[in-house]
């Protein structure tokens, strides 16, 4: 309550402190609480000891463990997690050599690629779910291949639109590179690779992971995309969340986003602490 | 407020950051239709000052008033002051004209009188044939002078200015310090300025504020802040000196004596000083107030006698010469191993010829010459 | 370099290729398609019935658009003045529910806002109680607050929020504050200043925060589906039917060739205003 207090307190503030702004405040306020109460009221009810979701009847954990004894959404569960670890790790390779290749070299056609590479972005999902869907009916893949294979289609059209993502952290963490640590590592004696390897590489990294975190929970939100690319067989989960929600509002459903939620939030926690680490003072 | 002639009066004006005071406890009178200047090193606090006096920071303590109005909850848009950017902040999606006919329209003036006002102030600052440009058409110079206009076009009582020189290469720098204080005679408003340049302080300031860590260490005029420093700081922020400690060993009203160790003897004052005896004292001396004679190896002390008397007489041997031009700096080492650095004019072309490295000299200074000095 | 590139042309633009060749196609017998050059998919988009799903989609994504922006705008300027440590709290807070799971966050609503949900529950207690004082209010009729128009644009709003605040806080971040503190030095009050400097200024930061938010709520598939009515349809809608129910894939190419088009145009026009306000010196 003290810190509530102390939030809306009126003190004397400088012309550009906006956020001291009781009006502004408010704002954001009312703003936060639209985007997170139905999240909130989803997680609260998660816990909720009532088939019937909006009276609070009691806590309990019946419904977790009714997600862990749902073998279909067990089954989703597992494949999302599998594909978003598949896809982040060839993510990370093709989308770090993309970075490190445009910001180093200089070759015919490199504008042309570099805005290329940015298009997987900008395209509506629906697009590339739709263009990912003829293709692979045109290749013909099949789809009746046995486990983990049936997840090739979704994992490969993720990776198509999650290695650009990542490309474009780990350019951005390349940009704020001083060439002259380069050029004093090798001043200093080292060979080319020992200077990339020693100097750049640790430069390079907290883009690499933050990229890394990013292109799994684009390929765990992912739904539209993974829709289109799936076989008929292949259930991820927010494909199954998909099919209970058209029917009905469960506290499984509840608990099963929960969990999915903790994911997200621990892995953006992570991402954001890595990109911004806390800058030492200036001045 | 009894004075009429203060148009800024700072009263116990601290601000705190956390637990930092960028400004602690300050207070201060600027007169009407002067030319002030807040001096120190960065950080000092001389910008929070002018900000706050702007209001674009509020104080965490203490009052200020312009004209005997306390304006310390007034927002920035209804004081009757304004203010030069350092980095001008001249809009650059207006031209020229807009930019200093901007803020004459809260003032509610007509807009046949508004065409007047803007391309008179335009002409102040020998801008009118410039008003249709666009700012990113100007040099950084050129833009300064808009950002002046469009201050003064308002008829402040005070302009601000931060570090109004900074963004300026070397000569047009010379140059502009001529043109503000000419600029402030002919328009006779207050000018605050705030610079970490001395230089430019004492060149255009009326008087001076130096600070430093937040507090004010002496407000006087330049050459009252060069001569008579008030403490150790302003002694050695303004220009060059020597300082040496140690403590006030004879204390008379017509003459007084200083011991120091670093100095290795003592110091003759023609003049009694002022002050309690305090072990912890300074005396500073400026180099270009030591006269340097070359020490001939003939007699006991030849060379005193070419001394004035009452005179402090100190040995050493030249280590370094840095030849500046116009005068050279020599830098003595005294017996003890202590440096002592002697400025001498080059008053002819072969003047810094007469000494050179490793040339035994004595130096000699009046007694009216150095300066006792508290921490 | 060579890794990237060729996963980027035969994932990507190998597909989008299919998908515009298609457009030019006409189906085949049962499963084949026959790229014949014809126009009439595109034709076929001008029918008026579908014509209206389409301007709907634009009219939609852009009321959300633009609440996106009243909603986003002071949250900007909040975070852009706040202290280094409230601001990332801010853009953390903001951020969250950007990363959670698309489909969770649609569903989340879907739960507050059904006829039994905690809204329409809320409401339902405060009239009992109205009731119970004696105030002649009649019986409860729960709000109908989805499946309609109101719960697209409420749902686009809810997803897209983070989008727009994003490069508006880029932008103002970017504005020399200076430049504000003058206005305010001149006598502007904070409104004026807002208006006659800042919005300005931050026009390309604006711009880009539209299009940035317009396109992919434009092309939106999850939320018309899951919150709109039977009759909401939305452009993204109409390309899955193509493919899952209709089975016209030429008709389904073409109309995402056509969302395709049209989010190019918004995509020119970003970069133009972006070149427009790079001539402005903003540092």
């Amino acid at each position: 309550m003290a810190s509530l207090q102390r939030f809306f307190k009126r003190e004397p503030r400088a012309p550009l402190e906006y956020i001291k702004s009781f009006r502004l405040r408010a704002w954001i306020g009312a703003v936060l609480l639209f985007l997170y109460a139905p999240l909130l009221v989803l997680i609260v009810f998660s816990f909720n000891d009532s088939k019937r979701t909006i009276v609070w009847k009691g806590f309990t954990f019946k419904w977790y463990s009714k997600v862990f004894e749902n073998e279909g959404l067990r089954e989703a569960l597992g494949n999302s997690l599998f594909i978003a670890v598949a896809c982040t790790a060839v993510s990370v390779l093709l989308g770090t050599l993309a970075a490190f290749v445009l910001w180093r070299f200089k070759f015919p056609l490199k504008g042309l690629l570099e805005s290329g590479l940015n298009l997987p972005i900008v395209v509506p999902e629906i697009c590339m779910g739709v263009g990912v869907l003829m293709f692979f009916a045109w290749l013909k893949w099949p789809n009746d291949m046995p486990w983990p294979l049936n997840l090739s289609q979704i994992i490969i059209a993720h990776i198509t639109f999650a290695f650009p993502f990542v490309a474009i952290v780990v350019r951005a963490r390349l940009e704020s590179f001083n060439k002259e640590y380069e050029m004093a590592a090798l001043d200093l004696g080292a060979s080319q690779w020992q200077a990339f390897k020693d100097v750049i590489v640790p430069h390079m990294a907290p883009g690499i992971v933050a990229g890394a975190l990013l292109a799994f929970t684009l390929s765990l939100d992912d739904f539209v995309i993974t829709f289109f690319a799936s076989g008929p067989g292949t259930v991820t989960f927010p494909i199954k969340v998909y099919s209970m929600v058209r029917f009905s509002v469960t506290p499984e459903v509840n608990a099963a986003s929960t969990i999915i939620i903790l994911i997200t939030v621990l892995a953006t926690v992570a991402a954001m602490r890595l990109q911004n680490p806390p800058k030492p003072t200036t001045n | 407020m009894a004075n009429d002639d203060v148009i800024i009066k700072i009263e116990n004006v601290t601000k705190r950051y956390g637990k930092v005071a960028a400004v602690d406890n300050v207070s201060l009178e600027i007169k009407r239709g002067e030319f002030f200047a807040l001096l120190g090193p960065s950080g000092c606090g001389k910008t929070t000052l002018l900000r706050m006096i702007a209001g674009f920071e509020v104080p965490t303590e203490g009052k200020i008033f312009i004209d005997g109005v306390d304006v310390s909850n007034v927002p920035p848009n209804k004081r009757p002051i304004n203010t030069v950017f350092q980095s001008y902040a001249v809009f650059p999606h207006m031209s020229v004209f807009d930019n200093v006919a901007y803020g004459l329209q809260f003032d509610n003036v007509p807009k046949a009188d508004q065409y007047q006002r803007v391309m008179a102030a335009l002409a102040d600052v020998k801008l009118d044939h410039l008003a249709d440009r666009k700012p990113d058409q100007m040099s950084g110079g050129q833009r300064q002078r808009v950002a002046l206009a469009r201050a003064l076009v308002k008829r402040p009582k005070v302009l601000l200015l931060d570090e109004p020189l900074s963004a300026l290469d070397a000569k047009l720098r010379e140059a502009m310090r001529f043109e503000l204080t000419a600029l402030q005679e002919k328009v006779g408003v207050t000018f605050v300025m705030v610079t970490h340049d001395q230089d430019e302080a004492l060149a255009m300031a009326d008087r001076c504020a130096v600070m430093e860590r937040g507090r004010l260490m002496q407000t006087a005029n330049p050459s009252s802040l060069y001569e008579f420093p008030s403490n150790r700081f302003v002694a050695d922020f303004i220009g060059s000196v020597n300082l040496f400690a140690g403590k006030l060993v004879v204390d008379e009203p017509s003459h007084a004596q200083f011991y120091s160790e670093e100095l290795g003897g003592k110091v003759f004052f023609d003049h009694g000083v002022s002050g309690a005896a305090n072990e912890n004292m300074w005396v500073g001396i400026r180099p270009e107030k030591i006269e340097m004679i070359k020490h001939v190896k003939k007699g006991p002390t030849p060379a005193m006698e070419d001394c004035p008397p009452d005179c402090n007489v100190f040995k050493g041997v030249i280590k370094q010469i840095s030849y500046l031009g116009s005068e050279s700096v020599y830098e003595v080492m005294l017996p003890n191993e202590r440096i002592m650095r002697v400025t001498r004019p080059n008053l002819s072309r072969w003047d810094q010829e007469d000494f050179t490295w490793d040339d035994e000299v004595w130096l000699c200074f009046h007694g009216d010459s150095p300066v006792l000095l508290q921490n | 370099m060579l890794a990237p590139t060729i996963w980027f042309l035969f994932f990507f633009v190998a597909p989008m290729a299919l998908v515009w060749g298609y457009s030019f196609g006409e189906n085949d017998g049962l499963l084949g398609v026959k790229i014949t050059g014809t126009i009439k998919n595109y034709a076929q988009a001008f029918d008026p019935e579908i014509l209206k799903v389409l301007r709907e989609s634009v009219v939609l994504a852009a009321i959300a658009t633009f609440v996106c922006l009243i909603l986003a705008f002071p949250v900007a300027i909040a975070m852009t003045f706040a202290s280094d440590k409230a601001k990332s709290w801010l853009l953390l807070l903001i951020m969250l529910p950007f990363w959670t799971n698309l489909l969770i966050r649609t569903y989340a609503l879907i739960a507050v806002m059904r006829t039994e949900g905690l809204i329409n529950h809320s409401f339902e207690w405060l009239h009992g109680i109205a009731v119970m004082v004696g105030i002649p209010v009649g019986d409860y009729a729960p709000m109908p607050l989805l499946y309609n128009k109101f719960a697209v644009v409420i749902g686009l709003v809810y997803v897209h929020l983070p989008f727009m605040v994003l490069p508006l806080y880029a932008a103002l971040d970017r504005l020399d504050r200076s430049l504000i503190e003058a206005s305010l030095d001149l006598g502007a009050g904070h409104l004026q200043t807002m208006y006659k400097v800042v919005a300005p200024l931050a026009l390309p930061g604006i711009a880009a925060g539209l299009v940035i938010t317009f396109i992919p709520a434009m092309g939106a598939y999850l939320t018309p589906d899951l919150l709109g009515g039977p009759d909401d349809l939305m452009i993204a809608s109409l390309i899955e039917r193509q493919f899952k129910r209709a089975n016209n894939w030429p008709f389904g190419s073409a109309l995402s060739f056509l969302l395709m088009y049209i989010t190019m145009i918004f995509f020119v026009l970003r970069s133009y205003f972006e070149a427009k306000g790079g001539k402005v010196a903003v540092h």
